[in-house]
């Protein structure tokens, strides 16, 4: 099921992939192939394959539990979070709570985890600062005057 | 000769205080990369990539320390087999099978003594291979026109793909999303944009750096929380560490045998590391007599190591003259040359010796600094097997969000780069390869670039793609490196790893 589930959803990509094709604008010096071909032939390759894999799909893959996914969504939301306040907040208290999270996530006992992420935060900025010489700011760039 | 004398100017690129310091960093890091079960060499080169970028190192520093993490990665692989049980990485997979056997025996610090031998015999025999033969290659590459190279783009697609998954279907539609996510960004011949949907950010196109880390390190992190990060609490003692001259001796043919093996198993274009140990451990098994495979034989631990670090210096062959990975890691190594501006090829032979030879010389150190690593100095890596996954994996995860953020400084990419990691992860429960993936993003452009170049010198006629004997030659391997592994697969059926 699931990857009958796949297939129709690379063939929904790929026909958008190539409805997108046809809409590239063809320049006035052209080669014989011009920009659209190959994105045509790729899309319809994934097309034939996902045929291919709806007449044929393979035994059904282990999925984790509704709980497990549930995780994984947080881990998803916190990472995404991490991304966005990585430049306005600065480098230490967004690390700190995503190392964190992560830890809890792999190891759900709170006290290590805190410790993972404070030690990582600050251990990994050391390096990357003072010894990797990065650009990095520990803490909001407002504060730094 | 005229090898040896480019090779005393590699020496002298190599043998600056600054290069060395660099191999002997690199050697280190790689052995604990390959050494920590959930952290491959695909893994730790695309973690450290940017990082080695954004520090400004030129092109033959940063060469010469990835491919000695590259290296060491491929020996460090084997300690956590052998303690553990569970592969390093995924070439490491076969020295399970007689290594842990021989530690439960009592004879872990053997194991760990002979399979350190056996990878420097194979790595360093590859690396002198690769200095023969790649030369003699990248002559070859001269003549090498576009239809010969989109023939060649193809050949290492099908054998990925045939290789890299149990469907071939699979890896055909990973090779594709590739290719399409290549793209993606201002069309080279024309420059106008393509698939950027008036998004600034994809002008340029989708950073391969960020689909690697993704699609590597960040799945990573995903899979270990779904599996809550199993213990890996070592079973078994380590002892005081001898040399086993005695089982050396004894393996010593098969080290040398599965050297070739593992070697020209490496240079098939797609086919790498894992292929090559594979194939050494089943060559091995078949050709020496007598033999308790399985149950803790030494030439069951010296052949894949032999094979895999072979197979690792092969590899490299096909990257450096042609400019096509044969395996996952050269992939992420092409993708650094890429990043760094350099064009591997016939013409880096030519144009860039000090790179080419000064890489290879560094190669043979590296091997010398491994051995000393990973014979005296082997208790050190596995006192950092203890290391427990709720520490590793966040510190994976971090490390992989500055290194890309360092490089463009973009929450666009990070975000992309999450994109990547959840796409990894549902991508491997469906079976579906990400290397193709990967592979497809590097060359994508090329490979188009080929095909119009051949459609425009032939003015559109489609049978110019096979009008050369190399041509011919290269789609008649093509194809049956994609059908064989059909054919084969009953035939040679992969062990599947203990997990206990």
């Amino acid at each position: 099921m699931s990857d009958r589930i796949f297939g129709l959803i690379m063939i929904c990509v790929a026909a958008g992939y190539i409805a997108t094709a046809t809409q590239i604008q063809t320049g006035f010096i052209s080669d014989p192939v011009g920009p659209k071909t190959f994105p045509y032939i790729v899309g319809c390759v994934v097309i034939l394959c996902s045929i291919m894999i709806l007449i044929k799909p393979d035994t059904e893959p282990e999925w984790p539990a509704l709980m497990t996914f549930g995780r994984l969504l947080i881990a998803v939301v916190v990472l995404a979070g991490y991304a966005m306040t990585l430049r306005p907040l600065g480098f230490l208290l967004p690390t700190a709570v995503a190392a964190g999270v992560i830890s809890y996530q792999i190891s759900p006992r709170a006290g290590p985890a805190a410790i993972t992420g404070v030690g990582l935060s600050v251990g990994l900025f050391v390096i990357f600062k003072y010894v990797l010489g990065l650009g990095l700011f520990a803490v909001p760039r407002e504060w730094l005057g | 000769m005229e090898t040896l004398s480019l090779l005393a100017d590699g020496f002298a690129v190599a043998l600056t205080p600054n290069t060395l310091f660099l191999a002997v960093v690199g050697c280190f890091l790689g052995t604990i990369i390959g050494a920590l079960p959930g952290l491959g060499p695909s893994n730790g080169v695309a973690l450290l990539i940017p990082l080695a970028f954004s520090l400004g190192l030129g092109a033959t520093e940063s060469l010469v320390l990835m491919t000695s993490v590259y290296y060491g990665a491929m020996y460090g692989g084997r300690i956590s087999s052998i303690l553990l049980n569970i592969p390093g990485d995924e070439p490491a997979l076969m020295t399970t099978l007689d290594g842990y056997p021989m530690a439960k025996q009592g004879r872990a610090g053997d194991a760990l003594v002979l399979s350190g031998v056996a990878s420097f015999v194979g790595a360093f025999l590859a690396t002198i291979g690769l200095m023969l033969l790649a030369p003699m290659l990248a002559r070859v590459a001269f003549l090498f026109g576009p239809a010969e190279y989109f023939a060649l783009y193809m050949l290492a697609f099908c054998t990925l793909g045939g290789i890299a998954s149990n469907n071939q279907a699979k890896a055909a539609i990973a090779a594709c999303i590739g290719l399409g996510i290549a793209m993606i960004g201002l069309d080279n011949s024309t420059g106008l944009p393509r698939f950027t949907f008036g998004e600034l950010h994809l002008m340029d196109g989708v950073d391969f750096l960020v689909a690697i880390v993704g699609l590597f390190a960040v799945t990573e992190v995903f899979v270990f929380i779904e599996s809550h990060g199993r213990s890996s609490a070592i079973g078994v003692t380590l002892g005081k560490i001898t040399i086993p001259f005695r089982d050396i001796g004894r393996s010593m043919v098969s080290m040398l045998r599965s050297t070739v093996v593992g070697f020209v198993a490496g240079i098939l274009p797609g086919a790498g590391a894992s292929l090559g140990s594979f194939l050494a451990y089943m060559s091995e098994k078949s050709l020496v007599r007598d033999n308790h495979f399985g149950k803790g034989d030494p030439r069951g631990v010296a052949a894949p190591e032999a094979g895999n670090n072979a197979a690792a210096g092969g590899a490299l062959v096909p990257m450096l003259t042609l400019g096509v990975p044969g395996s996952g890691t050269t992939a992420v190594l092409l993708a650094l040359l890429l990043t760094l501006n350099i064009t591997p090829g016939p013409l880096l032979f030519t144009e860039r010796p000090e790179v080419v030879w000064g890489l290879m010389a560094s190669l043979l150190i590296a091997n010398f600094v491994l051995l000393v690593m990973n014979v005296p100095m082997v208790k050190i890596f596995v006192k950092i097997l203890t290391v427990p996954p709720w520490v590793l994996l966040p510190m994976v995860t971090m490390i992989s969000f500055v290194g890309i953020f360092s490089l463009s400084g973009s929450t666009f990419d990070l975000l992309l780069m999450i994109g990547f990691g959840v796409l990894g992860f549902f991508f491997r429960k469906l079976d579906v390869p990400t290397v193709p993936i990967i592979l497809g993003i590097l060359l994508g452009n090329d490979m188009e670039d080929s095909l119009r170049r051949a459609m425009t010198i032939s003015d559109g006629d489609p049978t110019y793609l096979f009008s050369s004997w190399i041509a011919i030659v290269l789609w008649v391997a093509a194809v049956l490196g994609f059908v064989a592994p059909m054919f084969l697969r009953g035939v040679l059926k992969k062990p599947q790893a203990v997990t206990d």
